[in-house]
This record gives C-alpha cells, structure tokens and sequence, in this order.
C-alpha cells in the first residue's frame, strides 16, 4: 500500500473506502463524517465500529446522541451486524445520551459534560476499546442551549479520545449539500480529518457520493467517489479499479468464437481480456456475444450473459435463428442469462447484482450486451465508474469479458465520447462500421487496440449471414475509418458533465 | 410533612462541583429545612452510576422525590430560578431574599 508516511491509518474495513483513504482514516485521530439527512452518516459510523470488530477484532463504543441504542441495535440486525451479542461479549458498548422522555433539563449557571466525558472514559476502558463512533453531534447542540459551551466541551472530548489511543468517527449534520461543513461550526475542533457524504439527484437519479475533504498529513484520493447502501453489504464504494494493483496478467490465450477475429487479435483474447465490441444495430454484437458464450460452453466452461437490450424471449428466438440452442446451455447449468431494463436499477446497483452472481456462479465468461442501454439512464461518469468497477471484479477473477456498444448516429461508428472513454479501460477494441467504398456501403472491422501483444492493424470487410460473423479481405482504399469522430481530445477529455456543483 | 430527596452528580471536586453542592444545600436549609435529603454522586469516580442516570451534563440535580423527578443542570448560581425549577417551596418570610415579581 502506497502513502502511509508518518501517520499510521486505521482500516475501516468498509468495501471500498480504504482503497479511496488509502489505507484507511488517520489512528488515533477524530475523523468528522459530515452529511445532509440521509447521507448514511449513521450508517457509516455503525460500520466503523462493526467492520471492525468483524474484520480486525476491535472492540468499539457508540455514543448516540439522537438515535436510541435500542433503534440502533434493531437497524443495524438486518445488515448482519449483532450488536447485542457483542455487546454481551464486551466487545460493543452503547453510551446512550439520547434525550429520554422526562428528561427535558433546564439550565441555571454554569455546566460542563463532564458524566459524559467520564461515561465515555468508561465504556472506553472497559471494552479495551480500539475505536469510538459520536452521532451525531448536532441533536447535543440542539438539547443544550449554551453553543459556545457544547463546542468547548466536544473540543475537550475530542483531545481526551485522542490521549485513550482510540480512533474515533464524529458525525455532524449538514444544512445543505455544498454549502459549508457543518451547522454550528463544529468542524473547528476536528479541522484534520474530514469526509463528507452527499447524497444528491442528478438527472433523476440518487447519487451518493464519499469525499476526503483532508486528512492531516496524510495522502488520499480525491474527489467525490459514489456509494451505495446496499442491504446486504452496507456501504459500497464503487469504483474500485484504479486501484487495486491488477497484479498478474494471463498470457493465456482463448477463443472469441469466430476464427478470423482470433487471427486478428494475435492468436485469440487474453484470459483476462476485456473487450469492448461497438458498432451500429446490424452489425452482428449480439450474435458475435453468444458465439463467444458458445464457445465456453464446447470447452465446458461457465458463462453469464446479461443483456440490457432485449427481453430473455427475444434473445432466446434470436439464438435459435442463428442454431445456437441456448436453452439446453442454460439446462446443463453452464450458463446464466440475466435480462434486466437498465432503467429497474441504478448502475451501482446493477454492479452490485453482477458482483454478487460473479460471486456465486463463478463464470469464465461474460458478455454485456450493451452497455449503451445503461447510457440511456445514468450520467458518462457515473456509466464510467460501473465499467472500472466491474472492471476490478473481472480482472480479479479473470474472466473474459465481451461488452458491446452502439452509436447513437446510425453511420458513426466509434460511438458517443463514453464509449471511446470506456475503450481506454478495455485491452481490446473491436470496432464495427458502415464505411463507404467506391460507391457502396459495407460493413467494415477493425481491432483497435491490443494490450500486449502483435495484431492486424488492418480494416477488414465483414459479412454477417445466419451462420454468423465472417470476416474478409483487407479493404484497401479506405482511409477513414475513423472520420472525424475520434481523436486524441475526444477519447480523453472529460464529459463537460461534472460531478460537483450545485444543480442548481 | 413532605420529605425531599435530591441526586447530585458532579464531575471531580471541581469550584463548579463545589458551588453546586453549597447553592443545592443553601435552597434546601432556607425552604426545606429538616425534611430532604442530598445524595451527591462523582462521575468521574462513580462513571457506572452516571451511565445508569443517563447523565451528560455536570452538574446535574435530579429531585428524585417528591415525583414527578426534575432535572435541572447547572451550579444553580441563580438561587430564585433554581428553586423555582426544582419546585421547591416558596419561601415563607419573603424578607431576606428578594420578593418575586
């Protein structure tokens, strides 16, 4: 792990946060987790404290101020964390300062939280606690009315957890999104470390973003990275690509499905490939995924087939048009098809789905067909971030993985500037054109790029009929392919769509 | 004869303990001479208790009886909103302490 430095982290053991933290939040430290209602400020300190005990056996103590410890424990079963049982096991300890029924106070002169900061003490000592979760701060400032004091108080709290060795998440409420850190200034006394969680509509969709605003001397990733609350995993943070370290590289070589584009490719796809094939309606993608999934299935090998496009009736008459007999593939266990409306989740969602069934299933192949029905309902960066992602997974497990994309224009062939982006992550680039040659439109291939290894550099004619994809003759007297659409500028600037800014 | 019973918890021998304890008593000898009862309670020392009171703040008096309880936090500096928070009885000779307005 890169960073570190002076300051040693804490992994919080939350998917995907560590890699964004890299490594984790400042130990020893107070970290002020700072959000909107509803942006899982709660969430995200009840999993600091679960994670890890779970993962790192650490025993922790929450301190709610609004939630009861009794609404927490009954929230928090349904994610698999037992509080309870911890709890018995010493391992978890509530301090509740909840306001109760009855215990309305009235102020005459002057106080401090002193019994807090000694029940704190306690729980902290009698747990052999590693780390402390405070949520949320702003319901104290809304029970006691003297501001000036709370602040001095939490100020004190936070130097006392940070002399108990603990390292401790603070929540506090925000007025809006993108406006300030906190209500009531607290981030004064926690200025180090600070993360902050949106959770904003863009476009119709919830998006929910993780920030590291700073980090005292200590590295980080920045930027707003989406998550999601999943029931199952809790907290996701998605794009996880660039950074786990690939590691190895297959030098494995396997079959598309169709002999030609093996020959163009240098010898077949790479075990770990990812390949992107685009190309308008007509070209044969659909067709070209399922001789891909076929020939998994010759080798005895599994396969997941997720289509965005078509309904799972659709895809199976258009699989017996062509003689593929995808039912008895599916029969015999070997393959999975998944058929979903892009529009029925969001795509973190959808990764989340896909992650899980990788999981489970196991597969060696995937085929997404295509990622251009996702682009009708999510944003370039947020289709982007789905592909890294997955991308991730996929790598990881080594699985060789076909996505196809459309143009929107009927003749274009390189697709919108995302699909050219998405290229980037991909190692092979399977281009499908209409392209014009003396007076004729024909249907034309190009592998554009191949990570590693020799390939035809060449545009080749491509003829689609019932049996499938034939590829041709080198087309000579075409020199555009790529007219216009593409260059440097197009394939690597970003969307003008940003991730920040009020929507205003 | 009404007989009251008040729960103080402080944090550590502090001049704020102290005054709390001194104003606390003070109200009680002038308006309940005889019939109540202090018990004071250190967080910092008795953190078990304070967690089982529910307590944030120090000090904090708690009148336990007669109920409904009451809660007041604070040194209780201010003698005549004190009582009046606590529910103690109004003085009877209205000569020394200043008359409510």
């Amino acid at each position: 792990m890169s960073g570190g430095g002076r300051i040693e982290r804490m992994p919080t053991g939350i998917n995907g946060f560590d890699h964004v933290a890299l490594g984790g939040l400042p130990a020893n430290r107070s970290t002020l987790v700072s959000g909107t209602t509803g942006s899982g400020k709660t969430l995200f300190a009840i999993e600091f404290l679960a994670r890890g005990i779970m993962r790192f056996n650490e025993p922790g103590v929450f301190v709610t101020f609004e939630e009861t410890a009794g609404h927490i424990r009954r929230n928090s079963a349904s994610l698999g964390f037992p509080i309870e049982r911890w709890e018995d096991e010493g391992k978890w300890a509530f301090v509740d300062a909840s306001m109760g029924i009855g215990e309305e106070e009235q102020a005459i002169g002057s106080y401090d939280l002193g019994a807090l900061v000694a029940r704190i003490q306690h729980a902290v000592r009698q747990t052999g606690a590693r780390r402390i979760a405070l949520d949320s701060l702003g319901a104290i400032f809304t029970r006691f009315t003297g501001v000036e004091t709370i602040r001095h108080e939490l100020i004190r709290i936070a130097s006392i957890l940070e002399t108990l060795g603990v390292t401790s998440v603070l929540t506090a409420e925000r007025p809006a999104e993108y406006d300030g850190v906190t209500r009531y200034g607290v981030e004064q006394f926690v200025l180090d470390n600070v993360i902050i969680l949106r959770n904003v509509l863009r476009q119709g969709r919830r998006n929910r973003t993780v920030e590291i605003v700073k980090f005292r001397g200590a590295p980080h990733r920045s930027g707003e990275w989406l998550f999601t609350i999943d029931p199952q995993d809790g907290i996701v943070v998605v794009p996880l690509a660039f950074l786990m370290s690939s590691g190895r590289a297959s030098s494995e070589r396997v079959s598309s499905g169709n002999t030609e584009l093996d020959e163009m490719c240098g010898g077949g796809f790479y075990r770990d490939a990812i390949v992107l094939m685009s190309g308008p309606t007509g070209t044969g993608k659909t067709l070209a995924g399922l001789r891909f999934i076929a020939t998994a299935f010759e080798a005895g090998e599994r396969s997941l087939f997720c289509t965005f496009d078509e309904t799972r009736e659709q895809l199976l008459r258009n699989a017996d048009g062509w003689g593929l007999d995808i039912r008895s593939m599916q029969a015999s266990g070997l393959l999975q098809v998944i058929s979903d409306y892009p529009e029925v989740a969001s795509p973190e969602d959808h990764f989340l789905q896909l992650r899980r069934t990788i999981e489970e299933f196991g597969p060696r192949r995937l085929v997404i067909d295509t990622l251009s029905a996702l682009e009708r309902v999510v944003t370039p960066r947020a289709l982007l971030d789905f592909v890294i992602a997955l991308g991730a997974v996929l790598r990881q497990n080594e699985i060789t993985t076909l996505f196809t994309a459309r143009p929107t224009g009927r003749l274009m062939a390189t697709g919108t500037p995302t699909t050219a982006e998405i290229a980037g992550f991909t190692d092979v680039w399977v281009l499908l054109q209409y392209v014009e040659r003396v007076g004729e439109i024909q249907r034309a291939i190009t592998v554009l790029q191949t990570r590693g290894s020799a390939h035809d550099q060449g545009i080749r004619e491509v003829t689609v009929d019932g049996t499938g994809m034939h590829i041709g003759e080198r087309l000579r007297g075409v020199s555009q392919v790529l007219t216009g659409d593409i260059s440097p500028a197009i394939l690597w600037a970003p969307e003008s769509e940003e991730t920040d800014g009020p929507s205003e | 004869m009404t007989t009251y019973s008040f729960r103080l918890y402080v944090a550590g021998n502090t001049e704020r303990s102290k005054a709390a304890e001194v104003n606390l008593r003070f109200l009680c000898d002038a308006r309940l001479p005889g019939t109540y009862e202090v018990e004071v309670i250190d967080a910092a020392e008795r953190p078990d208790l304070a967690e089982e009171g529910r307590i944030l703040a120090t000090p904090t008096v708690i009148r336990l009886a007669p109920t409904p309880q009451r809660r007041v936090i604070g040194d209780l500096s201010d003698h005549d909103r004190a009582a009046v928070a606590l529910g103690l009885p109004v003085l009877e000779e209205p000569s020394s302490e200043r008359q409510r307005r």
